[in-house]
């Protein structure tokens, strides 16, 4: 018998792999029919609100939970805070209060924000000042890094840059805030929870309840936006569970807009004061930076360990300063921290290159050497195509000739790189002895197709339609399989599918080559609903999954493992084409191009749909979202939908998405995809900002605002 | 959800009471100028309570009482005060959770539903003001399986991610072509504007109710063809 290997189908023969396949659960969420844990509406469910601090920094000195329990209609208080803790960010849970209606919790809320005193405590919250910090107590030197001899380098250069560059803290802003609906049967408790997690989180509501992590069941089959903040049960998750075991009845309890803006997780600031150089053949030669900003009130910040990005210059010194800011805590944001890295680097060598009157795309060529991770010949090739889709040769001018008339027209450009390998991931694949066939895993689908690729990847092994597999995920209860985070889903469960789908397959060919008695089952394969040898059928899937008798067939896929099912190490490039209003300070989109690359693609149009909302999630950090500190009250100020600015339908230009696949690619097997084209919107849209107008507007988002202040030389 | 006794239990506490309700008219109006032509009535009537009983402040809300509706050409009839938000019956009371609340500020376009027609922000419009009004929500576009053209488009391009500011979306789309057939892209890019994705399906929304569009064009399309 010849040797059975793990592979991929060769290319050619794909029906379904790399196709455009409708996701799966799209009439489902178009439709209204999906139901998120927000929408978990059992029988007698309360309603929980919440109490938080209005202070930046406080102490607590009277709170008293019978006032909301007189509320009508209110069932639970729970108290996070007592007397005497403090609080440290403006919209800390102080209390929570659940009802038989909404209205009624938030009566209650009322009622018990009427009792709740505060000592209030001097705070920090400005970000970018670093000798206010000093002064407050508030500055934290972090890590230093230097490599060759930077100043030597400098002195020797044909050309030196200097700046001041930065990107403003992002909340996540899930549209379905985190939250739970937490219900006991006995001693067992049903979670449903917004999560990205759904193996890992039953130990985290089981320790502080007291109970055993087996009496949990964690229940996430759709998610509303996570983002990377949402891994945890979190202690407003566990304050719900408490609730429901009180009142004996379930509970919902999801954050408040404001809340879920200040509490549920931030993406860090990042600022940066930097020296490059480069000699006369456009070559950087060396990179100096001092970089500071806030993670929350523990000071960190950016991890600038990969400063500058994705380069190695033989010459570079960083060193990190981290603000104890009284800011929400910060989560992984997608990428982290890789956009606001590229932020941080390819705008400043975008200047660098302006200095040196280089076109960008010839610099940005000439640098390609220093990149990692053996990328240079993709990057080189990805450049090449999107110049062609943007028109970069035609169109490109030296920065600030874009002509007379108050709206410049200008290009701009960067690129990424991120891992992506496969997480980890155990699946049940059960063949049943009628054909049919499905399989359990206790991953979760947040918006990025995990159903629908597993499915191709069952079917396109099987020889079946889509119809012909069923997926059953989003349970603790199934096996177990890794958080969400890190674009490692698509490549962890697709190895691990495809491991257990080719193991059953191998076995259902020795039966059918037995019962068939044909001298070996090395010829067949499966296609088309039948079990061929060569071009002969020999009989259809129904009578070949017959042969298993009375019990299905059940097979453990495992993952990750290096057989080549999957790999790491994704690149992508954009460019973007757009108008600066030097009246307004508004910038609009033309068109913007992404080339990336992915490995093997299973779903061609939920993998462009990920570029593309990458894209539009990259142009609002770039151009309107941010979180806004009031100084003088430390709080976060524009936490609604009104004032946290998003792009909307009419703002994001022509997009297009172009994947990278040539067959050294797909030979490549799955690289996950669901973070990096994320990663370089901003410095492309600042750099075309530049290009555009001439001048350099330091800090993103670019909002008219700073378009204006840059314009006009003034403080940014 | 709640249990159908509980809707007739609604029983306020007297108007000054320590513990009783925190409802303020101003706080509810703030920011949702939507809602202000139809809270009119209500809010007249809670002034007039407020008077007699010379309370200054913490105005209560007034009584529960029964609301019947009409969503998706059924009746139905539920027990709130007058300050509860379409959004909440139909979530809460009704499961009927293809609306999402998102922003309760009349900003994202999560919660839209047709009434009479029209695309209305369910977060900001009273429970109350909807009577004898014609609701439709994205349940009334579908069952599952036999849906919409709007949802259609949206699948086969992909307008959906996370899929949590879907409905709304396709809702929006569907009372903007009713009014709208046969729009191009800068009209949709207009009409769509208000509601807000988080994950960026905004492409494939747009190429969605394009698709939609050019099919709604049937004089236009028939004439054509032959």
């Amino acid at each position: 018998m010849a040797e059975r290997k793990f592979a991929w189908p060769a290319r050619a023969e794909n029906t379904l792999i790399g196709k455009d396949i409708q996701r799966l659960d799209g009439v489902a969420k178009a439709s209204g029919q999906a139901k998120y844990t927000a929408d978990i509406n059992s029988q007698g469910t309360l309603f929980a609100r919440l109490a938080t601090c209005p202070h930046a920094a406080a102490k607590l000195t009277a709170i008293d939970p019978e006032a909301a329990k007189k509320v009508n209609g209110v069932r639970a208080v729970h108290l996070f805070k007592k007397v005497g803790d403090e609080m440290r960010w403006d919209g800390e849970l102080i209390a929570a209060v659940a009802a038989d209606r909404a209205e009624q919790a938030a009566d209650g809320v009322k009622a018990i924000e009427a009792t709740i005193k505060y000592e209030v405590l001097p705070h920090f919250v400005d970000d970018n000042d670093v000798e206010g910090a000093k002064k407050a107590d508030r500055f934290q030197q972090l890590t230093q890094k230097a490599e060759g001899d930077v100043e030597a380098a400098i002195k020797g250069a044909a050309a030196v840059h200097k700046g001041h560059y930065g990107i403003a803290t992002i909340s996540h802003m899930c549209l379905e805030p985190h939250g739970s609906h937490c219900e006991w049967k006995g001693d067992d408790l049903g979670v449903h929870l917004s999560t990205q997690n759904v193996s890992g989180t039953p130990g985290q509501f089981a320790e502080p309840l007291g109970i055993e992590a087996s009496n949990v069941t964690v229940t996430s089959d759709y998610e509303g936006g996570g983002f990377g903040s949402k891994f945890q049960a979190d202690e407003w998750g566990v304050a719900c569970a408490k609730m429901a075991k009180e009142t004996g009845k379930p509970v919902r309890l999801m954050l408040d807009r404001a809340t879920e803006l200040k509490t549920g997780g931030t993406r860090p600031s990042g600022f940066i004061d930097v020296t490059v150089a480069a000699d006369a053949d456009g070559k950087v030669v060396a990179w100096d930076s001092v970089h500071w900003g806030t993670a929350g009130i523990g000071g960190g910040g950016v991890d600038v360990g990969q400063l500058p990005y994705p380069f190695k210059f033989p010459n570079s010194r960083v060193s990190q300063i981290g603000l104890k800011c009284n800011v929400g805590p910060n989560r992984a944001w997608r990428a982290p921290p890789h956009p606001q890295l590229c932020a941080m680097t390819q705008t400043v060598l975008d200047d660098l290159a302006a200095k040196l009157k280089m076109d960008s795309l010839e610099f940005f060529k000439k640098n390609l050497e220093y990149t990692l991770n053996d990328k240079a010949g993709v990057y080189a090739a990805e450049l090449e195509i999107a110049a062609k889709a943007i028109d970069w040769k035609a169109k490109w001018h030296p920065h600030g000739q874009a002509g007379k008339g108050a709206v410049k027209r200008g290009l701009g450009m960067a690129f990424h790189r991120w891992g992506g390998g496969a997480g980890p991931c155990t699946c049940t694949v059960k063949i049943h002895p009628d054909g049919s066939v499905e399989s359990f895993l206790g991953s979760q689908d947040i918006g990025t197709g995990t159903r629908t690729v597993i499915s191709i990847t069952m079917a396109e092994t099987f020889g079946l339609p889509l119809s012909g597999v069923k997926v059953h995920l989003g349970s603790s209860k199934y096996p177990q399989s890794g958080a969400s985070g890190g674009s490692i889903t698509v490549g962890g469960v697709c190895g691990a599918h495809r491991r257990a789908s080719q193991t059953a397959l191998w076995e259902i060919f020795d039966k059918v080559a037995e019962k068939y008695k044909l001298e070996s089952a090395d010829g067949l394969v499966a296609r088309g609903g039948n079990i061929l040898n060569g071009k002969d059928t020999v009989c259809t899937w129904k009578q070949a999954c017959s042969l298993l008798g009375q019990m299905p067939l059940e097979v453990k896929g495992e993952g990750p493992k290096k057989d080549g099912l999957t790999s790491d190490q994704v690149g992508g490039v954009q460019m973007v084409d757009l108008s600066v209003d030097t009246e307004t300070g508004l910038v609009r989109i033309h068109k913007f191009v992404c080339v990336q690359d992915c490995g093997l693609i299973l779903d061609e149009l939920t993998a462009r749909s990920q570029v593309l909302g990458a894209l539009i999630m990259g142009i609002a950090y770039s151009l309107s979202e941010e979180q806004i500190m009031d100084n003088k009250t430390g709080r976060y100020i524009n936490v609604d939908l009104q004032n946290y600015k998003l792009p909307r339908i009419g703002d994001v230009g022509e997009l297009v998405a172009i994947m990278y696949q040539p067959d050294s690619e797909y030979d490549r097997g799955v690289v996950g995809l669901g973070e990096p084209p994320v990663i370089a919107p901003g410095a492309a849209i600042s750099n075309a900002v530049a290009n555009a107008t001439g001048v350099r507007v330091p800090v993103l988002p670019l909002t008219p605002k700073r378009v204006l202040d840059a314009l006009k030389g003034g403080k940014v | 959800m709640r249990d159908a006794s509980d809707s007739t239990k609604e029983n306020p506490p007297p108007v000054g009471q320590r513990g009783g309700s925190g409802f303020n008219r101003r706080d509810f109006l703030k920011g949702s100028g939507a809602a202000v032509a139809a809270t009119a009535v209500v809010t007249a009537v809670e002034e007039s309570i407020a008077q007699d009983k010379k309370a200054t402040k913490n105005l209560v809300a007034a009584k529960a009482g029964p609301v019947k509706l009409d969503i998706n050409g059924k009746a139905h009839t539920v027990t709130v005060e007058p300050r509860v938000t379409l959004i909440d019956v139909l979530r809460n009371d009704l499961n009927l959770t293809g609306a999402k609340e998102v922003c309760t500020t009349t900003n994202c376009g999560s919660c839209t539903v047709i009434i009479d027609g029209k695309p209305v922000y369910a977060c900001a419009t009273p429970a109350v003001s909807c009577v004898g009004k014609k609701i439709t929500t994205v349940e009334g576009l579908g069952d599952g399986t036999n849906v919409d053209d709007v949802v259609k488009c949206f699948v086969k391009h992909d307008a959906t991610q996370c899929g949590y500011c879907t409905p709304g979306f396709v809702v929006a789309t569907r009372a903007f072509l009713n009014a709208n057939p046969g729009a191009g892209m800068d009209a949709i890019r207009k009409g769509l504007g208000g509601n807000i994705c988080r994950c960026g399906t905004y492409d494939g929304v747009a190429n969605a109710a394009l698709e939609c569009a050019a099919a709604a064009k049937p004089a236009a399309g028939k004439k054509g063809a032959k």
